[in-house]
């Protein structure tokens, strides 16, 4: 990696450990993780120059973060693009070191989903009264339901099935239980059976909208975090290594009438961001890839060029994606939102694992990774969705 | 009878499709610049930008492009349906709707990918439009 291609990196990270938290707020969760990421980069509050997040909670789409936490940055960014929101936010704080606007951004999260009993996937569609709601409101298309046409328009055209899918809920699961704050999570979720799982095992849990099962739907946690993103100069002085952002890719996709819904916004996003970065897939050591669900792994594989489109469930065949299998990437070593921890918006937990992985601290490490990519995917599969890519290296 | 959530209004976009089915009739619109097929309703061409377009009336007759089946949805309408499928159906004047497919006995089994359906519009409990969805044709 030329010196020229490390414009920004990630110095710090923090993931709220618990995933059933009833006494914190989502606002307490954002600052103390910015503060314990900020620690974990041997960086200090007034360092902050940048400040982006999700718009969620009071004043969020103001930047009401800021007031909470009491910083004045002089770069804010409260983009909002459902669960890769964060990568978004990672794409747009490369370009503002890049251009020297800033020194030392902060992306934090915190959700209460878990406590709130939030539905997120089983509420119901949405209500009417907008140009697209008004056209979907009468037919109670859940966010599952939407993901499931993918899958079913996924096996019709291809042959894929709930056999190959299963496998990326296999995998996950494996490398949640490594993880001892997945197992937690899973223990304090009541989550039936907190060990290994089988292809079985998935295909046996209850349907929830058909093709997807329970096993094949991520969970619904607590939780947040934050990541610190940073210019060459301070990562250079950070005390952990740097994790450099080498490429980004930002895209969003919605139904038209000849659309190919078995194609993401990765498809647009990714090539983007790999020409950015210089790399190509298969050269790549980690996948961390949004899994609200089996599916949106499988589409996002295809579409990231780890396979070819429609090829995805041979591809899926015999656990390639182990921590510790040869033959393609490592995914979601965390446990991913399938078996770690979904708060709502993923996307952020997917930049601190690459990071965790490229800095040698994983739970399921992946020996002298040095590649990876972080890609998020936000609202609804099969109708409006966004796709935000990050490729990542380590030194 | 069916009590679907309706469409709230003022909407500009999708009054005259939704006060059109309480006359049963399914509307799509054309582009008169470029012949692009436009769906869901706007007042431009999503190929062109162009704002001039016709409306006309679908046959109602299409192919399920995709569907799934819903078994559990915490919403009041739908909760105690039972399972109930969603689908996308490529109608044959080139457009592709979201609905539902019904009357089939069993949802799971009876539904398939290329099945050809048929519109029909659905009276509802409560609310003044009927809800276009499709049977097996």
């Amino acid at each position: 990696m030329p010196e020229s291609d490390r414009k920004a990196a990630i110095v710090g990270l923090y993931e709220w450990p618990k995933r059933k938290d009833p006494d914190v707020s989502a606002m307490q969760i954002k600052a103390a993780s910015i503060k314990a990421a900020l620690d974990d980069a041997g960086l200090s509050w007034k360092d902050v120059d940048a400040v982006y997040d999700a718009g969620d909670g009071e004043g969020g789409a103001l930047g009401g973060v800021a007031a909470y936490l009491g910083l004045n940055p002089t770069v804010v960014d409260t983009t909002q693009v459902g669960g890769s929101s964060y990568e978004f936010h990672a794409a747009h704080a490369m370009r503002a070191i890049a251009e020297g606007k800033a020194n030392v951004a902060v992306l934090s999260y915190g959700s209460k989903a878990a406590t709130q009993r939030i539905p997120i996937g089983t509420g119901g569609g949405r209500a009417g009264g907008s140009w697209s709601t008004n056209m979907e409101a009468p037919y109670g298309v859940t966010l599952i339901a939407n993901y499931a046409m993918v899958a079913r328009r996924h096996m019709a055209q291809y042959g894929t099935t709930s056999e190959q899918l299963a496998e990326i809920s296999v995998a996950t699961r494996h490398h949640a239980m490594r993880n001892p704050d997945a197992v937690q999570a899973l223990t304090d979720l009541g989550v039936q059976g907190v060990n290994d799982i089988t292809i079985e095992d998935v295909l046996d849990s209850r349907m929830i909208a058909d093709p997807l099962h329970l096993l094949e739907c991520c969970l619904v946690t607590d939780g947040g975090g934050a990541v610190i993103i940073a210019s060459p100069e301070v990562a250079r002085g950070a005390k952990k290594k740097p994790v450099w952002l080498l490429g980004s890719g930002e895209a969003v996709k919605y139904p038209t009438n000849d659309g190919d819904l078995t194609t993401s916004a990765a498809a647009q996003s990714a090539p983007i961001a790999f020409g950015q970065a210089g790399v190509r897939p298969d050269e790549l050591d980690i996948a961390m890839i949004y899994d609200s669900f089996s599916i949106t792994v499988a589409v996002m594989l295809e579409d990231l060029g780890f396979c070819k489109k429609g090829e995805v469930g041979s591809y899926l065949e015999g656990g390639r994606l182990r921590f510790d299998n040869p033959g393609g990437p490592a995914l979601n070593t965390d446990g991913g939102g399938l078996s770690s921890n979904h708060p709502g918006m993923r996307g952020i937990f997917l930049l601190m694992e690459a990071a965790r992985q490229l800095r040698g601290e994983s739970t399921s490490q992946v020996p002298d990774a040095k590649l990876a990519v972080a890609h998020g995917n936000g609202g609804f599969l099969g109708s409006l969705h966004s796709g935000g890519t990050i490729i990542l290296g380590a030194d | 009878m069916p009590n679907r959530p309706m469409p709230i209004f003022p909407e500009p976009d999708t009054q005259a499709f939704w006060d059109a089915t309480k006359e049963r009739k399914l509307l799509y619109q054309k582009c008169n610049a470029c012949g692009g097929v436009v769906f869901t309703p706007r007042q431009h061409c999503t190929n062109c930008g162009a704002r001039d377009l016709q409306t006309l009336e679908s046959k109602g007759e299409g192919t399920v492009y995709t569907y799934a089946v819903v078994r559990q949805n915490r919403q009041p309408a739908f909760a105690d349906l039972g399972a109930y499928s969603v689908a996308y159906i490529d109608l044959d004047e080139g457009f592709r709707m979201l609905s539902t497919v019904v009357g089939v006995a069993d949802p799971t089994q009876d539904i398939s990918v290329g099945q050809r359906v048929k519109v029909d519009f659905e009276q509802q409990d409560d609310g003044e439009y009927l809800v276009p969805v499709f049977r097996p044709a």
